[in-house]
């Protein structure tokens, strides 16, 4: 018997494209732009995302016949802030430099509204297991965006990649800088997120034209 | 009073919600297809900043803070709690919401109808928790001016939020490139507004500008000052070309 049959994969590959939770279900979008300036920060930022979503699913799934229906919110925020501070104190045990980049964006995933929509829409009606692949399906999602939004951001705004320079010297003039390529310093401000985001809902649309939406 | 003004406008025009830190964004783009129903989000969001801004406050000061249990003696003194401020503050939204919400539908069920439907949405707004998590960073010092903070990011959103909702309802007679309609065209015009905010960020500073912090600023934060440093260069000249022209 295959670890995961047809549909179990679905669960894990549909949010990367077609259902994706920022440029179609229009979640989370919150703590997706700001801290996208380095890619660093982002891939930090999509695997704690991974790791709270992913957790609190099968938490949530496991409770789902316990908790009344009318405090199921305040339930649901509990199990996230628990498992963000967890995330919280590991970062600033051995990243520390980066927790203090994050800065209060660590705390807002608790408000990330693709945890609390996935409780809600899924979690809370499936088993342990598939709300475990739900979890990571949609934050692998969300952390797609974030790193291509990083990706392009760091490149174009100052010419590095994880902090390495990877078009050469914008001082000694090396590489690309030496034949007169400059940052463009536009990128690094948050609302070139904002367009960057417009950019990617536009050309994933375009591609796949049954996502237009009405006007 | 001067600090008061300060922060007030810093917090609407500089700090501003949605264009600086994208706090609320979810509702903020769910929400805004009506004037009259972002109207109601955005008061809505200013009452629960208000009222949780100063709880929250009230709840690092002299529960969480490093120290902050001195109060109940000298034995007290070195109990760190700031590590549960994520659980204690959204428990204090969560609960505030929902009481709001009961204590409104009791004394004022028009203000209920138009604004209730709400209450529920901004329980997980990023921007209730935002605010009061950058009140404990930016160690805001007394209570008043958590009030103002919380107010005044309040009415940074609101006015957001109102101005996205007028664009939008307008721009329903545009021709939108088929693949942006929606959502995309809304974040490139988000993202406009955004560049036109930033242009408020030389409005508090002056002549008096603080020397520069020694703190271990990243590349970005670096570059981006001298970009500023450039821009504010370039309004020097115009109004120096203006000078001499008259």
């Amino acid at each position: 018997m295959a670890l995961l049959s047809k549909k179990d994969t679905n669960l894990i590959l549909d949010p990367l494209a077609d259902n994706n939770p920022i440029t179609i279900q229009v979640l989370g979008i919150c703590s997706a732009l700001a801290i996208t300036a380095e890619l660093k920060a982002s891939v930090v930022m999509a695997v704690s995302v991974m790791f709270v979503l992913a957790m609190g699913n099968v938490a949530i799934s496991l409770l789902r016949n316990v908790i009344p229906s009318k405090i199921r919110i305040i339930v649901q925020l509990v199990v996230v802030a628990t498992l963000v501070i967890i995330v919280d104190q590991v970062l600033k045990a051995f990243a520390y430099e980066l927790s203090k980049t994050l800065s209060v964006f660590v705390g807002l995933i608790i408000t990330n509204c693709i945890i609390m929509g996935r409780f809600e829409a899924f979690a809370l009606g499936n088993g342990p297991w598939k709300s475990f692949l739900d979890g990571i399906g949609n934050a692998a999602g969300y952390g797609i965006i974030l790193v291509i939004v990083g990706f392009f951001r760091e490149l174009l705004g100052s010419g590095t990649l994880f902090g390495f320079k990877v078009l050469g010297d914008p001082v000694t003039k090396t590489g690309l800088y030496s034949i007169g390529y400059e940052n463009n310093g536009f990128m690094i401000i948050p609302p070139a997120a904002l367009i960057v985001v417009g950019i990617i809902i536009w050309v994933q649309r375009s591609r796949n034209r049954s996502l237009i939406e009405e006007a | 009073m001067i600090e008061h003004l300060e922060l007030f406008f810093k917090s609407i025009f500089i700090d501003n919600m949605v264009f600086a830190v994208f706090l609320g964004m979810c509702s903020y783009l769910a929400v805004s297809k009506k004037v009259s129903t972002a109207v109601g989000l955005g008061a809505a969001v200013i009452f629960v900043l208000g009222v949780t801004v100063p709880l929250n406050w009230l709840l690092d000061q002299y529960l969480l803070k490093d120290g902050a249990l001195v109060w109940l003696g000298p034995e007290y003194a070195d109990y760190n709690l700031s590590f549960l401020s994520f659980i204690l503050f959204i428990a204090t939204i969560a609960t505030m919401v929902q009481l709001v919400e009961i204590v409104v539908e009791k004394f004022s069920p028009s203000l209920y109808n138009s604004l209730g439907i709400f209450l529920p949405l901004i329980a997980v707004n990023c921007a209730i928790l935002g605010g009061s998590l950058f009140m404990q960073a930016r160690e805001i010092p007394n209570l008043g001016l958590a009030l103002n903070y919380g107010v005044s990011s309040g009415i940074g959103w609101f006015l957001a939020i109102l101005a996205i909702a007028a664009i939008r309802e307008k721009i329903r007679y545009s021709n939108v490139p088929a693949p942006l309609r929606g959502l995309g065209i809304t974040f490139i015009i988000t993202g406009l507004m955004g560049i036109g905010f930033q242009s408020f960020g030389g409005m508090l500073t002056g002549d008096n500008e603080p020397p520069e912090e020694p703190t271990a600023t990243t590349t970005v934060a670096k570059e981006e000052k001298e970009i500023k440093k450039e821009l504010e260069d370039k309004e020097k000249t115009v109004s120096y070309n203006e000078v001499i022209n008259k």
